[in-house]
């Protein structure tokens, strides 16, 4: 029972750094309707700035910095040079493949500065742990859940209560009906990818703390998890982002914890077990589980 | 952008414009047009003579479409509108109801007409749309009773309603309605000409595009008829309704009809 305990609690921790990442990739595609094969770089990339910061400007400074940092990159990327294209939905297919090439240089440059090396966040958690009841968690794992679930709701109201929010809202239902109302669509977009830039080097923290070793080159790629989160919640829809992240997290954590059990599925399953809960969810509703939810009628 | 000093009167002049989408189709040559303050002008012509083109001209989306104005100006009294940015058109008092409605589907009826506030300065905004709100309720007061609604769940008549209520929100001064009797039955068309009608009586200019030119005419003081880009015939309403060329395309009548009346 302990252990199946332990394993939800860190399934909800993963989850919640899940939600961070999908969250951003959703925002963007909702705005921009690109694809951004991008954000795992762009979370390597804040979570570099922490590393090699958090000596001189301690560990919150160096977060902060970083966030900041980040959203800016994200935000001069579309600004600059995704926008460039265009905005119509032909553009956002060759946008998102230059994504891709964005992904590379900047995978590419971060990985040789980080090379071999594991690099520590400063992240005030360390390998402290607390008691709860039966079980002991990571203070880190605590911290994930709390942190996430503050910042998210804190998105969720921006889209609900600002007009940054109600523009974006506006622009991803009718790109032209919003423009006639005098929504600024590029920068409503360059915001979505500001926000998603900050949500993604502030996710690098929590997937770099304890018990992960530290941030490595290769950080990036579990953010690729995010990604049949987002899918699995309907790609255009914030609240899916974060019932997929949830689904996959726990799904990861468990097939794990329980991975002794599971030994016919071989080795390594945990990393197959977010796209096989994908492709499940899929097959029952293609559009994913908040996708295609407004109704509409002619 | 500073802006402009109120100027309670502005008339919108297009003058001798072209526009060519994709760089290569020409839509509208040397069209020009005059819409005085407080006037209905009306816009006629089959489909694909460039009526919704030149109302994406005046409200700076053709750049959407891939489409640029290649000659000619558009001036909204001293406001210079054929820059390609909606925005400016919005802060200058015109607004533009799209055909086919567009609304925002997902959205409540609320957020709807909240988004037609958007184009506003930050300063003007929250006052503006508490006044505007209450004039929308009064001309739509069906919108009233269904604030919280998804607007993709009313029907047809009320999605123009609210189309058209969203478009007040910004308080314009010149309003560009695309075809609001399209799909729509013979009493919601009605009911659209009569608030058409009301939103004119209250000061604000309107630029018509119809099929429905019996409605259109009915409600001008002055129409253009379009061609395959080029302006074909313009006058008074009135006598506009009377001449052969338009009662046989656009009225539906044929020539004995005519002989009889």
């Amino acid at each position: 029972m302990t252990a199946f305990l332990d394993n939800i609690l860190g399934g909800l921790a993963l989850g919640s750094v899940y939600a961070l990442v999908a969250l951003g990739f959703v925002v963007i595609f909702k705005a921009s309707g690109v694809l951004n094969f991008a954000h795992g770089s762009l979370l390597l990339f804040g979570g570099y700035l922490t590393a090699v910061l958090h000596d001189d400007l301690g560990f919150a400074g160096a977060l902060a910095l970083a966030v900041l940092a980040t959203a800016a990159l994200a935000g001069v990327l579309d600004r600059f040079l995704l926008q460039r294209g265009g905005q119509d939905a032909h553009s956002a297919h060759v946008q998102t493949i230059v994504t891709i090439g964005v992904d590379i240089v900047l995978l590419t440059d971060l990985s040789r500065r980080i090379g071999g090396d594991l690099l520590s966040l400063g992240d005030p958690w360390g390998d402290s742990v607390t008691e709860l009841g039966p079980l002991t968690v990571a203070d880190s794992r605590l911290a994930a859940i709390v942190v996430s679930a503050l910042v998210i709701g804190a998105v969720f109201a921006l889209f609900r209560f600002t007009a940054w929010g109600l523009s974006l809202r506006a622009a991803a239902e009718d790109l032209e009906a919003a423009a006639l109302m005098g929504v600024r669509l590029s920068r409503v977009r360059a915001g979505a990818w500001c926000l998603a830039g900050a949500l993604a080097a502030l996710a690098a923290v929590f997937l770099a703390a304890f018990p992960a070793p530290g941030l490595e080159r290769t950080t990036g790629q579990i953010a690729l998890n995010a990604f049949p989160a987002a899918i699995l919640g309907g790609l255009a829809s914030p609240a899916g982002a974060l019932a997929g992240s949830m689904i996959i997290g726990l799904t990861e954590a468990l097939v794990v914890g329980y991975q002794s059990d599971l030994h016919v599925l071989g080795e390594g399953f945990g990393d197959v077990a977010p796209y096989a809960v994908m492709l499940l969810v899929l097959l029952v509703r293609p559009t994913g589980l908040f996708g295609a939810k407004g109704t509409a009628r002619v | 952008m500073p802006e402009a000093p109120p100027d309670s009167s502005p008339t919108l002049r297009v003058e001798t414009v072209d526009v060519t989408y994709g760089r290569a189709l020409s839509a509208l040559r040397s069209v020009s047009l005059t819409v005085p303050p407080a006037t209905v002008v009306a816009l006629l012509g089959a489909n694909g003579a460039g009526k919704t083109t030149l109302l994406r001209a005046v409200s700076g989306t053709l750049r959407l479409h891939r489409g640029a104005i290649t000659a000619g100006t558009i001036r909204y009294g001293d406001t210079v509108l054929d820059g390609g940015d909606p925005v400016a058109a919005v802060r200058a008092g015109v607004v533009q109801v799209p055909e086919g409605r567009r609304v925002f589907a997902g959205l409540s009826v609320d957020e709807n007409l909240r988004s037609g506030g958007l184009g506003l300065s930050r300063r003007t905004r929250t006052a503006q749309i508490q006044e505007s709100r209450d004039r929308v309720f009064t001309l739509f007061p069906r919108l009233a009773e269904r604030t919280h609604q998804a607007a993709g769940l009313l029907s047809g008549g009320e999605q123009q309603m609210l189309a058209i209520g969203r478009a007040l929100m910004a308080a314009p001064r010149l309003l560009l309605l695309d075809e609001p009797s399209l799909g729509l039955a013979p009493q919601m068309v009605q009911r659209i000409a009569e608030v058409i009608r009301e939103i004119n009586a209250q000061g604000t200019a309107v630029l018509l595009v119809e099929q429905n030119a019996g409605m259109a005419l009915s409600l001008a003081d002055h129409a253009h008829v379009l061609e395959v880009g080029e302006t074909r015939l313009e006058g008074p309403a009135g006598e506009l309704a009377r001449t052969d060329a338009v009662r046989r395309l656009y009225l539906g009548e044929s020539a004995e009809d005519q002989g009889a009346a």
